[in-house]
């Protein structure tokens, strides 16, 4: 069946441009790179995971985080395009995300690994 | 009428929104953003919880009578974690080939003229291959929670079964739903063929796709690695 040019809603492709909705994606090149950067990561913290000197170091739980964060980064800017969106897209996922990550450390404060014992 | 003077050409697609965008996708980022504080609220549990399990198995540490029955060694398995987390960023990269098949269907020749670059323009083997990778994923987890059980972790074992359980068990059930609307997207595109008209369904999906794998990248350093 041929292509109609407009969807269910009535709008064609151009008019979902003409939204901020479809934008320039990335190349396959990007996207094999972004996919190797990522294996690389996941290599390294497994890698770390084994060596029981490092395990033994303040630097273990902070470097897994560190890498952890990247990945998670590079994931949501390229291959969910928020780093090519409208910017109401990226206040969207932060937002909750940002109330949600303090959240998790003022529990952890409260009553985790990091909470202060008074008195 | 008054007011019909005012309104949107219909011929022109859709009405204008207050944003100057599509609601569906406004409104699948917004649920991303919730999706983000249910799996916070989770791991926070899982987090707060760690290390006081008074009954083993643990999951990092030998478990030494008299506090299980025989000794038992720690029962996360991190090498067949570690494969599954590297087959779910797979299906990732899957993913956005297919939405990337989908936005350039009008392009021929787009991705090149060689068997690679036809492979690359082919929406419908990048759907099939992200749903595979998705239930290979949904496989290792069965074969994880199986082989707990029988290692004696339930989730009335102890603090560490509870929270783990139900932690992995929702991003499971996460990923049981992307699979699901993948084998639905690729079923249309065998049937009619999604085209660029299509692309923001295919993105929706693939949001939502992505957003599992994020969980996982998350769930995976702190569950699995940090001791």
């Amino acid at each position: 069946m041929p292509h109609d040019t407009h969807d269910a809603h009535g709008a064609s492709h151009s008019d979902h441009k003409a939204m901020g909705e479809v934008h320039e994606h990335p190349s396959w090149g990007t996207y094999k790179w972004v996919a190797l950067i990522l294996t690389v990561i996941t290599v390294i913290e497994v890698w770390v995971y084994y060596i029981p000197v490092f395990v033994a170091s303040r630097l273990f739980v902070p470097t897994l985080l560190i890498m952890s964060a990247v990945k998670f980064a590079i994931v949501v800017m390229f291959y969910m395009h928020l780093k090519y969106d409208h910017k109401l897209f990226r206040a969207l996922f932060t937002g909750p995300l940002a109330i949600a990550i303090v959240t998790l450390i003022i529990l952890m404060f409260l009553f985790g690994h990091l909470s202060i014992h008074a008195g | 009428m008054a007011t019909t003077a005012h309104a949107p050409a219909v011929t022109h697609g859709h009405p204008p929104t207050t944003t100057g965008l599509d609601h569906r996708k406004i409104a699948i980022w917004a649920f991303i953003g919730s999706e983000c504080m249910l799996f916070t609220s989770l791991i926070s549990t899982y987090l707060v919880y760690k290390g006081r399990s008074v009954s083993g198995p643990f999951p990092h540490e030998v478990c030494n009578p008299p506090q299980c029955a025989t000794t038992l060694k720690p029962i996360l398995n991190i090498p067949i974690t570690s494969v599954s987390t590297f087959v779910l960023l797979m299906s990732s990269l899957a993913m956005v080939l297919a939405l990337a098949a989908v936005e350039n269907k009008d392009k021929p020749g787009w991705a090149g003229t060689g068997a690679w670059g036809r492979a690359l323009a082919s929406s419908k083997l990048w759907l099939l291959m992200t749903a595979i990778l998705g239930a290979t994923f949904l496989g290792f987890q069965a074969y994880e929670f199986t082989s707990f059980v029988h290692e004696g972790l339930t989730i009335r074992q102890n603090l560490f079964g509870s929270s783990f359980f139900t932690l992995t068990g929702f991003h499971g059930a996460h990923v049981t739903v992307g699979v699901l609307w993948l084998l639905t997207l690729l079923a249309i595109d065998m049937r009619r063929g999604l085209g660029p008209k299509d692309a923001l369904i295919v993105d929706i999906s693939a949001l939502y796709w992505h957003f599992v794998d994020v969980v996982w990248i998350a769930i995976f350093t702190l569950v699995y690695l940090i001791r």
